[in-house]
C-alpha cells in the first residue's frame, strides 16, 4: 500500500496536475466548497420564501424543495447534465454539471435547516424589531438571520459534511475528481483494487472526520464567545 | 415529446422493481445489524464500545459511493476463490451494493435507535424492575416501545434517504432504475420522457415512504393528553 502511495500519491492529491487536468482530491475540495458557498445564499432565499407572507412564494418553495428532496441526488446530476446545455445552448462541463447540482440539492437541505432555525425563534423578536421601527430587509439582516443560523450551526455543519461525500457522485458523469482519480489508478495496476479502495476511502474519512473535530471546535468557541457555554 | 414502447416502459418497471427488493433487502438487514450494535455498544467492555463508534464513524465519513466500490472491487480479493466465482455467477453487483447499503445505513439506525433509548429516563427501568419485570420484559413491554416512538422520525427519513441511495448501486452495474433510465436513454435518445417518467416513479416511492411514516407515527401517537406532556 505504501508502495502506491509513493507512485501514485499525487494522482490522489491532485489528479493529473501540472501534466494534465487538475484532479483528486483538489478537485473535490473545491467542487465542495463552491456547492458550500453558492447554496448558502440560495437557501436562505428559499428559506425565507417558504415562511413570506405570499403563498405563491410559499408554494413554490415548498414544490422545488420537496421535488429536489424526494429525487435521488444520481437523478438530479443527469437532470442537469442534460437540461443545462439546452436551456443555456452551451455544452458545459461535467464540472459545472455537477456544482450546478449539487447547489441545487444542498440549497433544499439547506432550506429545511435554516427554516426550523427561523421558525424555532420567539415571535417577539420579529415583532420588537417592527415595534422600532425596522424594515423587512434589516429585521431579517440583523434580528432574524444573525440568531437563527447559530441555532443550526450543528446541522448546517453536518450538511457541509454530506456535500464533500456527495462530490463523489461526480465519477459517474466522469468529473476528475478524488473517487474518480482514484479509479484511474486502479485500472492503471489491475490488481490491487483492495489496496486501492482502502486508500480512497481512508482519504475521505480523514478530510471529514478532521473537518468535522475542527468544525465543532470552532462551534463551541463562537458559543463561549457569546457568553453561552 | 414521444413516448416510449411498452416494452422499453416494462424495463423501467423492472428496474423499479430491483430498486424496491434492494430497498427492502439492505433496510431489514441494517435494522438487524443496527439492533446488534446498539446492543453492543450497551455492553461494559471498552473494546466493543471502540468497535462500534469506529464503525460508526467509518461509515458515516466515507462516501457511500467509496464504501459500494470498496465492497464491489476491493472485498473479493479477500474471498476464497470457489466463493468469488460463485458470487460472480449469482449477480454479485446486487449482494456487494445490498451489503455495503445495509453496512452504511446501519451505522445512522443504530445512533438513531440509541439516541432514543437514551431519552427514557432510567427511573422507567427501575420502575418496572420494582414491579416484578425481568431485564427482557422491562426492556420489551416499557423501554423499547417507548423508545422507538422517540426514534420512529429520524428512522423514517433514513429509510428515505436508503431509499434515494440505492441509485448509486447504479454505479457497479446493478440493473436498478436509474441504470435502466440510463439504459434506455442511450439506445433512444427519448432523453425527457425517460428520465421524467424514472423521476416520476422516484417520487412515487419516496411520497409513499413519506405517507407510511406519517400513518405510523399517527398510529403509535399515545391518544391521551399526557402523550403531550
Amino acid at each position: 500500500m505504501i508502495e502506491i502511495l509513493q507512485d501514485y500519491g499525487l494522482n490522489f492529491l491532485v489528479g493529473q496536475y501540472p501534466h494534465g487536468p487538475l484532479g483528486g482530491l483538489a478537485m473535490t475540495l473545491i467542487v465542495a466548497a463552491l456547492g458550500i458557498v453558492l447554496s448558502f445564499p440560495i437557501a436562505i432565499i428559499f428559506a425565507l420564501a417558504r415562511i413570506s407572507p405570499y403563498r405563491s412564494l410559499r408554494w413554490l418553495s415548498k414544490g422545488v424543495v420537496n421535488f429536489v428532496r424526494g429525487i435521488p441526488l444520481l437523478m438530479l446530476i443527469f437532470w442537469c447534465y442534460f437540461v443545462i446545455p439546452i436551456v443555456t445552448g452551451y455544452s458545459v462541463s461535467g464540472f459545472t454539471t455537477l456544482v450546478v447540482a449539487l447547489v441545487i440539492y444542498e440549497a433544499a437541505y439547506l432550506s429545511e435547516i435554516i427554516r426550523s432555525g427561523i421558525e424555532a425563534l420567539p415571535k417577539g423578536q420579529t415583532e420588537a424589531s417592527q415595534a422600532l421601527g425596522g424594515s423587512y430587509a434589516l429585521t431579517v439582516r440583523s434580528v432574524i438571520l444573525p440568531q437563527a443560523l447559530f441555532n443550526v450551526l450543528p446541522g448546517m455543519t453536518s450538511q457541509f459534511i454530506s456535500t464533500i461525500k456527495e462530490t463523489s457522485l461526480g465519477y459517474v458523469i466522469a468529473v476528475n475528481e478524488l473517487t474518480f482519480s482514484a479509479n484511474q489508478v486502479n485500472n492503471m495496476l489491475l490488481t490491487q483494487p483492495l489496496q486501492v479502495f482502502t486508500i480512497l476511502a481512508a482519504t475521505y474519512f480523514l478530510v471529514c472526520f478532521v473537518l468535522t473535530r475542527t468544525l465543532s471546535t470552532i462551534e463551541t468557541r463562537i458559543r463561549r464567545n457569546r457568553g453561552m457555554a | 415529446m414521444d413516448l416510449l414502447t411498452a416494452d422499453q416502459f416494462q424495463q423501467l418497471l423492472w428496474g423499479m422493481r430491483t430498486t424496491i427488493i434492494l430497498f427492502a433487502v439492505s433496510w431489514v438487514m441494517a435494522f438487524a445489524l443496527a439492533l446488534v450494535l446498539v446492543v453492543v455498544r450497551a455492553t461494559e467492555y471498552r473494546l466493543c464500545r471502540w468497535f462500534v463508534d469506529g464503525f460508526v464513524a467509518y461509515h458515516r465519513n466515507v462516501p457511500l459511493l467509496v464504501q459500494v466500490m470498496f465492497w464491489y472491487f476491493g472485498m473479493p480479493e479477500l474471498l476464497p476463490e470457489n466463493v468469488r466465482f460463485w458470487l460472480y455467477d449469482h449477480n454479485a453487483e446486487f449482494s456487494f451494493a445490498a451489503i455495503a447499503l445495509a453496512l452504511g445505513s446501519s451505522a445512522y439506525v443504530a445512533e438513531d435507535i440509541r439516541s432514543g433509548l437514551r431519552a427514557i429516563p432510567n427511573t422507567q427501568f427501575e420502575a418496572a424492575s420494582s414491579l416484578g419485570c425481568s431485564y427482557l420484559q422491562s426492556m420489551r413491554y416499557i423501554v423499547v416501545p417507548q423508545a422507538l416512538r422517540i426514534s420512529l422520525p429520524p428512522l423514517v427519513s433514513r429509510a428515505l434517504l436508503l431509499f434515494k441511495n440505492t441509485s448509486i448501486a447504479m454505479a457497479i452495474g446493478v440493473a436498478e432504475l436509474t441504470y435502466r433510465t440510463r439504459e434506455i436513454e442511450n439506445m433512444t435518445f427519448k432523453t425527457f420522457t425517460v428520465f421524467g417518467i424514472a423521476t416520476v416513479l422516484y417520487l412515487i416511492g419516496t411520497f409513499t415512504l413519506m405517507a407510511f411514516g406519517s400513518w405510523l407515527e399517527n398510529r403509535t401517537r399515545l391518544d391521551r393528553k399526557a402523550a403531550a406532556k
